[in-house]
């Protein structure tokens, strides 16, 4: 793959925002959540807020799996990782996510087994090959991933591999935004919608938002074309008064999703009664879990799971910046004790989380034209 | 990690109905494609991955463009370094 220097088509782009310019009322704040990390990555990395007009403003939502995360659950996975006949395996993504005592990655250096795979399925092939091991997958993802790690458990059960399991933490969008629609500190006008787990839903579930809620969503790719266009698509919305379900990723979210995704789901995952995010408290039936047929392949039934609870470090606000109450850079530690190097939450490890993608991007060029002198 | 790569599916296997052999970026690695059973792909189709799993069907046109995003995301080293770290058809 090369790399390309600017937009592919930059006069969609200048097209979009005259379209926005047109549609915007100037006597108007407007709040607009993009749920999705992918979507903030791209916010950041094309610096789109440049190109929206000062009354629009982008608020980044809880859409990164790894920064929704309570550190009690990395504690508790690691906790279980402690027998020395288990090795944990995670996504590359987890390994920098601190927990009380270190991120899997210390414990590593510190003696455990821990493999960084990218794939369920190369879990189950770990456990296949080192079978005096138990392998414990250590799930996280929304419905984007869901679906694969069902998979793989229904392929370890017809296959009758018995040392793998799931320590699942898979989380479900929905109940989250409803979540954030219900704080009282919250103002939003609509939502542009996440391309990759509509993909799996479908846009069916998100009737709710624009039929009770009154608010427009619109699922959008993550060109910076596409999410421009769903900046207008939301602005004719709201300048018609009207409040629907709009697909503007037409070309991959089919409206119906994918149906097979959602058997393998259904059939291995069932919801929790109510799961803790990180800053979010606990959120009734947000997150799944690993059904009765399918125990034996559940970390939680085959160990002991602590179920510990830890409260973020007091200084730092993940909560708050999840939630889009406060801005990466009005966390007291951004830039200063948590950074990309040495991060404290995990919105400052993955590349989705918001303070990273505000750090890498803005943070960083505020302190390069600092630096030379240059206006700010 | 909620992008998703896509690939061209160059091979697959009678045998094992869920298998497919894909290309990346010149990168060829095996993929598990249980989540479109109901529509399965063919050879030179098209597909978006995501953790070693096809996700959905696209089109030559939308997966050069998926390239292209990823390339402007700089995501591309990412997705690379996750595609070469499939495993699945290791024995």
């Amino acid at each position: 793959m090369k790399f390309v220097d600017e937009f592919r088509d930059p006069a969609v782009i200048a097209k979009a925002t005259e379209e926005i310019s047109r549609l915007v009322d100037p006597g108007r704040q407007y709040r607009f959540m993009e749920v999705c990390g992918g979507h903030t990555h791209a916010i950041y990395r094309f610096g789109l807020k440049d190109l929206l007009p000062p009354n629009i403003e982008l608020v980044h939502g809880p859409g990164c799996p790894v920064c929704v995360l309570p550190m009690g659950r990395i504690d508790d996975g690691l906790s279980m990782a402690q027998d020395p006949n288990v090795i944990f395996a995670a996504f590359g993504d987890m390994m920098r996510v601190p927990g009380t005592q270190g991120s899997p990655l210390e414990h590593k250096a510190r003696g455990m087994d821990v493999r960084i795979v990218y794939s369920p399925a190369d879990a189950l092939k770990l456990a296949q090959k080192n079978p005096e091991k138990h392998v414990m997958f250590f799930a996280i993802g929304f419905e984007t991933t869901a679906p694969s790690t069902a998979l793989t458990v229904m392929r370890a059960r017809e296959l009758g591999v018995r040392n793998f399991s799931v320590f699942s933490n898979h989380v479900t969008i929905i109940p989250a935004i409803r979540a954030i629609l219900d704080s009282p500190d919250m103002r939003l006008d609509a939502f542009i919608g996440p391309g990759h787990v509509s993909t799996v839903i479908g846009c069916r579930p998100y009737e709710w938002i624009a039929a009770k809620e009154n608010r427009p969503i619109v699922v959008s790719g993550f060109e910076p074309a596409d999410i421009l266009q769903a900046v207008v698509m939301i602005l004719q919305q709201l300048k018609n008064g009207e409040a629907k379900v709009e697909n503007q990723y037409k070309r991959v979210v089919p409206w119906e999703g994918t149906r097979a995704a959602l058997r393998a789901m259904a059939e291995v995952f069932e919801l929790r009664p109510y799961f803790e995010w990180r800053g979010m408290g606990f959120i009734s039936q947000s997150a799944l879990r690993v059904r009765d047929a399918y125990a034996e392949w559940d970390s939680e039934r085959r160990f002991q799971v602590p179920g510990i609870r830890v409260t973020d470090p007091k200084a730092a606000q993940c909560g708050e910046v999840l939630k889009g109450v406060l801005k990466p850079a009005q966390c007291k530690l951004f830039g200063n004790e948590c950074t990309p190097e040495h991060p404290v939450g995990a919105l400052m490890v993955s590349s989705e989380g918001s303070c990273a993608a505000y750090y890498n991007y803005e943070h960083r060029k505020i302190a390069a034209l600092t630096t030379i002198g240059a206006p700010v | 990690m909620c992008l998703a790569i896509p690939a061209k599916v160059v091979e697959l296997f009678p045998q094992e109905q869920n298998r497919a052999l894909v290309e990346v970026a010149g990168v060829r690695r095996h993929i598990d494609t249980g989540l479109l059973v109901d529509d399965p792909p063919e050879e030179g189709d098209w597909v978006l991955i995501h953790v070693g799993f096809a996700m959905s069907k696209i089109s030559e046109e939308q997966a050069l463009d998926q390239i292209q995003t990823l390339t402007m995301l700089g995501e591309q080293d990412a997705a690379m370094e996750e595609v070469q770290g499939y495993n699945l058809g290791e024995t």
